[in-house]
């Protein structure tokens, strides 16, 4: 095993990009900070800049205007960095799939820039906090 | 205005430290003080209006209640008001109940994250892990009742879609009394804390004419002493039937703002009490053939404020305009009276003090304007705010 990939395992640090979510992943984000599901226990904390993260969550359609945004924070993160979509809309666009001012889903917007990207997929709208939690689990056992 | 862009900036977001939706905001400081602010929006610009208008009728409320997700009941239930009001259909009174009692459960839940963020914010993470372990119930009970902990969909044109479920009355009594014994507790703890009276009062204050000429409101208009709510001045659902006060302050500051969310969690509890007791039994829901033509204007309050719908019909399947006002539409722009003169920071607790929808993102800066070299971060902005509370709990 890659040495940065077992130091990635061992205690993820995570930055939360919301691109055009309507909150609801992103309360149910840090519902997992807090008492009752707790992943602080597991090593997983929420980092206030992309450069100290090593796995984005990413909220949300990817509109037209928090696009370059959401590049310029995945390229900030420091590599290897998983990429989790979390929720309907941020793995493919959902109920706003028509709207005009929406460019697309998070893994078509970061494969443009990446395309080696690592990319983890958490369905639900909004998904359940255990179910977030199965997702970094399942996600840090495929690496 | 020339003189204001020789002054430096603090450029907070657009991915942003305090709310859900990347917002950016410009504060001009002249040494620790703000003295005029920016606001950006539309970076979480999704065409809902221009989407619903290629959804049918009973589609629509899927939508609209993504529009906010903490405000998940109060937008499709203003939009099924319009759409009723077109189709001139009464709902049964039993699903006036039921949309009453889901409401107002999104509104405990809300309140309560408020507290929590803003206990966040200021440095007191006490309160910000109590309010939300104290808010899991709440959630617990609304996925009960409509199978989701956000986002219900429990709403349609004619009535609700679901059913209560059986036996629920007996559960959720318990669960009431429990959340309301710890908001007693966590009321207590916040309004009687000399470090939060020292932190919050004074701060932020939004005036009276303030508030008027900004049109807010929801919570941010009765902390400034202006008595409006749509539940009572224009009932809808169950409203007219049970008995509530209207929580007003004249203050107008963030403690304020903190007391009137505090105190409304008290109403809400007693309102799905006094609801749960009185709801009748009958069909939830009447059959709806067709919409015609017509138009027609809905709104309901959300734990933010008023959240206003306008939809048309032209006799089709779908709406031929659907417009959507939500509250922090109207509550963001009071930043400009209420953060001038402040520090910057109070400026972070002020601008979440209307709630305009949360995030926990972070990053803010402050950008020499003529460089563009950053001077503060997120980070650094929060300490200072801690550093505050600190020195005032020292000095106490």
């Amino acid at each position: 095993m890659n040495w940065k990939i077992w130091s990635l395992k061992k205690s993820p640090w995570v930055f939360h990009v919301n691109t055009g979510a309507c909150n609801n992943c992103d309360i149910e984000v840090v519902n997992c900070l807090t008492p009752k599901f707790d992943v602080e226990r597991f090593g997983v904390t929420l980092v206030g800049s992309p450069r100290h993260a090593d796995a984005l969550l990413v909220t949300g359609v990817v509109t037209a205007q928090a696009a370059p945004r959401l590049i310029q924070a995945y390229q900030q993160a420091s590599k290897p960095c998983v990429v989790f979509a979390i929720g309907a809309c941020a793995c493919g666009t959902g109920i706003f799939r028509t709207g005009y001012h929406v460019v697309g889903p998070v893994d078509k917007i970061i494969k443009e820039v990446d395309p080696n990207a690592i990319i983890a997929f958490v369905p639900g709208c909004p998904p359940k906090p255990e179910a977030m939690i199965s997702g970094i689990v399942k996600m840090l056992n495929a690496l | 205005m020339k003189k204001k862009y020789k002054l430096p900036i603090i450029a907070s977001g657009p991915v942003h430290p305090l709310q859900e939706e990347m917002e950016f905001f410009q504060l001009y400081v002249d040494g620790e003080t703000v003295v005029d602010i920016d606001v950006r929006l539309s970076y979480n610009h999704r065409g809902i209006e221009k989407i619903s208008e290629s959804l049918q009728f009973d589609q629509v409320p899927f939508l609209v209640s993504r529009i906010c997700g903490i405000c998940s009941a109060s937008h499709p239930l203003a939009y099924v008001q319009a759409v009723e009001e077109i189709a001139g259909i009464t709902p049964p009174e039993r699903a006036l109940y039921v949309r009453t009692i889901i409401n107002e459960l999104e509104r405990i839940h809300s309140h309560i994250l408020w507290v929590g963020l803003a206990g966040h914010f200021i440095g007191y993470e006490t309160v910000f892990m109590w309010a939300w372990k104290y808010r899991e119930p709440v959630l617990d009970m609304l996925e009960k009742i409509t199978g989701n902990r956000n986002n219900y969909g429990n709403v349609k044109v004619g009535g609700c879609r679901e059913d209560l479920p059986e036996g629920i009355d007996a559960e959720i009594n318990p669960i009431l009394d429990q959340i309301e014994k710890k908001m007693d507790m966590l009321t207590k703890a916040v309004l009687d804390d000399p470090i939060l009276h020292a932190r919050l009062k004074g701060v932020g204050v939004l005036k009276k004419e303030d508030a008027v000429a900004y049109a807010v409101t929801g919570p941010t208009a009765r902390a400034s002493g202006i008595p409006i709510d749509v539940r009572r001045d224009d009932p809808y659902a169950a409203y007219d039937l049970v008995d509530w006060n209207v929580c007003v302050q004249k203050e107008g500051d963030v403690f304020a703002k903190a007391v009137v969310r505090l105190l409304e969690t008290f109403e809400s509890i007693k309102m799905v009490r006094k609801a749960m007791a009185k709801l009748p039994k009958g069909p939830i829901a009447v059959e709806v053939k067709e919409i015609p033509p017509g138009e027609a204007i809905g709104h309901a309050e959300a734990p933010r404020g008023e959240t206003f719908h306008y939809v048309r019909s032209e006799g089709g399947n779908t709406p031929a305009r659907h417009k959507a006002r939500a509250p922090s539409y109207v509550n963001v722009p009071s930043f400009k009276a209420s953060c001038i003169g402040e520090k910057i920071s109070d400026v972070l607790i002020t601008l979440a003090a209307v709630d305009p929808c949360y995030s926990c993102t972070e990053r803010v800066g402050v950008v020499e304007r003529h460089t563009n070299r950053v001077i503060f971060d997120f980070d650094k902005l929060l300490q200072l705010s801690r550093e505050k509370t600190e020195k005032i709990r020292k000095g106490i």
